[in-house]
This record gives structure tokens, sequence and C-alpha cells, in this order.
């Protein structure tokens, strides 16, 4: 059976009747078979029933919540079923040793630094690679690491201006975005972060323990650190198709609160074309198959894995197409 | 106890199969939660020989069906012959470990799906080479990760994205 991601946009319940979980709001009832569920994303008021709750549980489903604004709030996360002690030492472990942390750290921003390069190279405009990793292999702590993301990302957000052929980018703000461009890059970043989870979910990763981001941070820090990789590929390039394909536009925006936030319309266009991205798929090099994009995260996982078990040293994912 | 008597007879069922899937499975990083064959394989346990005792958990080990008679009856539930090596080791393993006991019993291997039955019997030979077997698992079980080496039954498993990726 596929499983697939539900997205609730509108108000109402989620309820339990035998085996089946049912949608139920002012325009009917509708059944979401339960083992067709692989996560649920919720933006609207959505009331949920304990009974409901424990059949999601029990399947291993995770519930990611948005508030109305379309900021993340916090998800629903089953109890954990794939427990391995083992792996939890050797992750804590990795994250202890100051090496083994920076080694990992500096994987997760080189990852996120080649797949800048990707995505700015297809629009042919050079993007100072060599320079940020030689930053990143000099830097000899975890601030300096970070700082090095953080340049990296300035600069990679300075073309934005030259690759969006409406709105205007000019620089990265949050709480509140300032305009159009940055309330696409909060709502696609807390998108990523709920798609990342659901994949630890999976795995027998301990979704607190991180590397470049510190745990005592906030929620669950690993989402955060292997979500960095990846926004290039599903959340950047997703902006880029919905404006030069003029698929969204000013009307699908709303400002209020000094800030500027994706409006309903907005909202569901741009799920839908997230969504479209996560079930991308392409052919894997090692595994001679295809996988979704959104598989590439959990692929990710299991690299992570393996590297914690020293079986195989960890490289971060790099588009390669 | 002897040590041995800790080996899950699922364990015994990988040593024939991987020895990368038996070390994983070992330290409980299992990936089987999303693979059609397994869940397959649950589904046949749970809808075959509904009349008869099931899951019955003796130590580390847990037989599909006991039956009780003049001698007791385990029997093994599989979906298919393929990998039947794997299958008749870990059917051995139980009446081995029944043996241990002091329990008479018969081993049987069903296969629902094609409605036979194979009688397994636990001779000398096979004694010893389970000895065997038992300590080449322990001694997987507490190395290294043994690495992942391709052959054609990769595709059909659970663990293949991870050791391949």
């Amino acid at each position: 059976m596929k499983k697939r991601n539900y997205y609730i946009l509108s108000d109402g319940h989620l309820k339990r009747h035998e085996n089946t979980i049912y949608f139920e709001n002012k325009d009917g009832k509708r059944p979401i078979p339960i083992n067709t569920i692989y996560a649920i994303y919720s933006f609207g008021s959505l009331t949920v029933t304990s009974q409901s709750l424990s059949l999601l549980a029990k399947e291993g489903v995770s519930v990611h919540f948005f508030n109305r604004h379309g900021f993340y709030t916090g998800s629903f996360y089953p109890r954990e079923t794939l427990i391995s002690g083992d792996m939890t030492v050797k992750q804590v472990q990795h994250h202890l040793e100051d090496k083994e942390r920076m080694y990992i750290a500096k994987a997760f921003v080189e990852g996120s630094v080649r797949n800048m390069e990707k995505v700015l190279s297809y629009y042919d405009i050079d993007f100072n690679t060599d320079e940020f990793l030689g930053m990143l292999y000099d830097a000899g702590n975890i601030p300096e690491v970070m700082g090095v993301e953080a340049s990296a990302r300035t600069e990679y957000y300075s073309h934005f201006d030259g690759i969006l052929k409406h709105f205007k980018f000019e620089r990265r703000t949050r709480m509140p975005p300032e305009n159009e461009v940055n309330a696409m890059i909060s709502f696609g970043n807390s998108l990523l972060y709920s798609t990342v989870l659901s994949e630890i979910y999976n795995t027998q990763l301990n979704p607190t323990i991180s590397f470049l981001h510190e745990p005592a941070e906030r929620r669950f820090s690993l989402a955060l650190d292997i979500a960095e990789i990846f926004k290039p590929l599903l959340v950047d390039r997703t902006i880029f198709h919905l404006v030069n394909k003029r698929i969204i536009n000013e009307d699908d925006f709303t400002g209020e609160l000094n800030g500027v936030l994706l409006s309903d319309s907005g909202r569901r266009k741009f799920i839908s074309a997230y969504n479209e991205k996560l079930n991308t798929t392409i052919k894997h090099r090692s595994l001679m198959r295809n996988v979704s994009y959104q598989r590439l995260i959990r692929l990710e996982c299991y690299k992570l894995v393996k590297h914690f078990l020293g079986v195989t040293k960890y490289r971060p994912f790099v588009i390669w197409w | 106890m002897i040590p041995e008597m800790y080996i899950r007879g699922t364990q015994v069922n990988y040593y024939f199969i991987c020895k990368t899937k038996l070390w994983l499975f070992s330290h409980n990083i299992t990936m089987e939660q999303e693979s059609d064959a397994v869940n397959l394989g649950k589904l046949l346990h749970e809808e075959t020989f509904r009349r008869d005792e099931k899951d019955v958990q003796i130590g580390p080990i847990s037989i599909d069906i006991i039956r009780k008679g003049d001698v007791l009856e385990i029997r093994e539930v599989k979906k298919s012959k393929s990998l039947m090596e794997a299958h008749v080791y870990q059917t051995l393993y139980y009446l081995y470990y029944m043996h241990k006991f002091g329990i008479k019993a018969k081993g049987i291997l069903s296969f629902p799906k094609s409605r036979e039955n194979i009688e397994i019997k636990l001779g000398e030979e096979e004694k010893e080479k389970l000895e065997r077997i038992l300590e080449d698992i322990q001694r997987i079980v507490a190395g290294d990760m043994p690495p992942p080496t391709r052959s054609k039954i990769c595709k059909r498993c659970a663990y293949f994205e991870f050791c391949f990726s």
C-alpha cells in the first residue's frame, strides 16, 4: 500500500470509527484509510479525538500542527517503537566527542553549501563554494561552523533577486517575514522541518541529539540539522517554480501583523508544489532504483546510523543530477 | 542457563540469510515495519491455524504454534520455501531448545500457501552443527557490524536501502 502525506487545510474534526480515521467538516465526512497515511500536516483548526490519536500512534503516524498563520506549533510524535540502546549510546558518543561532533556538523554545512551551489548553477550563477569550504575547514568550534553556514546562506540569498522573475526578495527577514519571498521561505522551512522529523521517527535515531544546532536549542534539533542539507532542493526550488511560472501571485499573500504571510490560497498552492517535489523521483546511483526526494531524507538518516555504527563514514547528500 | 539459550529463533534464521541482517536485528536496528513481505508473513501467521495455541514464548524463543499430545508438536509457519535451509535450522533450534529442557518434541515446517507440511528431525549431526552456529552467532553479534555484501536476495530485503545508500 502506497502511503502518502495528508494535508488538512480546512477546519474540522479528526475522528476514529473502528480502524478508520475520518476527517469531518461542514462539507461532510471523508474517510482516510489508516494504512495510506504516512504523516498528517494540519493547518486549520483541528479537533482530534484521543481514539484517533491512539490509532495513529499504533500505526506510527506523526501529526504536524501549524497555526492559522502557517507557523509550526508542534508535532504529535507517537511513542517510539524503533529503539536501539546501542544506537542511542553511539549517537550520544558522537555528540560528546568534539572531533566527532565537528565532523558531522561540518558535513551538514558542506552538504548545504554544495546544494546551494547546485541550485544556483542551474541559473548560471557562480557561487564561492571553495571559499566557504575553506572557511569550514578552518572552523575550530561549532559557533564558527554555524557562522560559515550563515555567511554562505547570506551570499546565496543575495542571488535570489537575479533568479526571481517577480517579487523582490532583498534580504532574509523572519518573525515576521517582510515580503512574499520571505514568507515562502519561512513556511517552506517549517514544512521541511516536519518532513524530516517524520523520517527520523522511522529510524532508530534520537531526534533530540543534534550536532550542528545545540540540542538545548529547542524541540527536535536533529531535524533542524538534516533540514539544512535539503532546503535548497525542496524549499528554494519550490519557491522559484511557484514564482517564475507565475503560479503564485500577490493575491496569495496577506499583509497583516506588520508582516507578509501566505493566504489560504497561497498556502494551498505552496503545499501542492512542495508535495509534488517530495514525490519527484530520481534514479539512485548505488541503489539502482527510483527513490523520491522525500525518501532521500530517510537515506540520509540511514547514512548517519551507519556512521555512528562505524560502518561507513558519513558524506552529506549533494544533488547529483 | 547456558549463554546460547539467549538466542532467538529469528537470529538462527538470519544467520543463514545474511550476517549483516543478523547483526542489525540483534542490535535492535529493525526496518521491517515498512516491508510488504514481512507484513504478508505476519498476516499469514495471524490468519492460519486460528484454533491453535499461538506465539508461545519460552525464554528468548517464540514458537508460532504448539500442539500438545503424546509428544509436543512445534510448528513454524512460513510463506514460501525459498531460503529453506534458514527455515529448517530455525525449527531445529526450537527442537534443540526443547531437548535441552528434556522435553520431547517434534517439529513441523508449515507452508499454508502451498498447503505443505515438512517434518523436521533433530539428529546428532544437526545438533552438532547447531552448536557451532549458536557459538558463531554470539561471536558475530559481539563484534562490529559485518559489512553488507550484495547478492540477488538483497533486492527484496527490508535493509536494502540501509545497506546500499
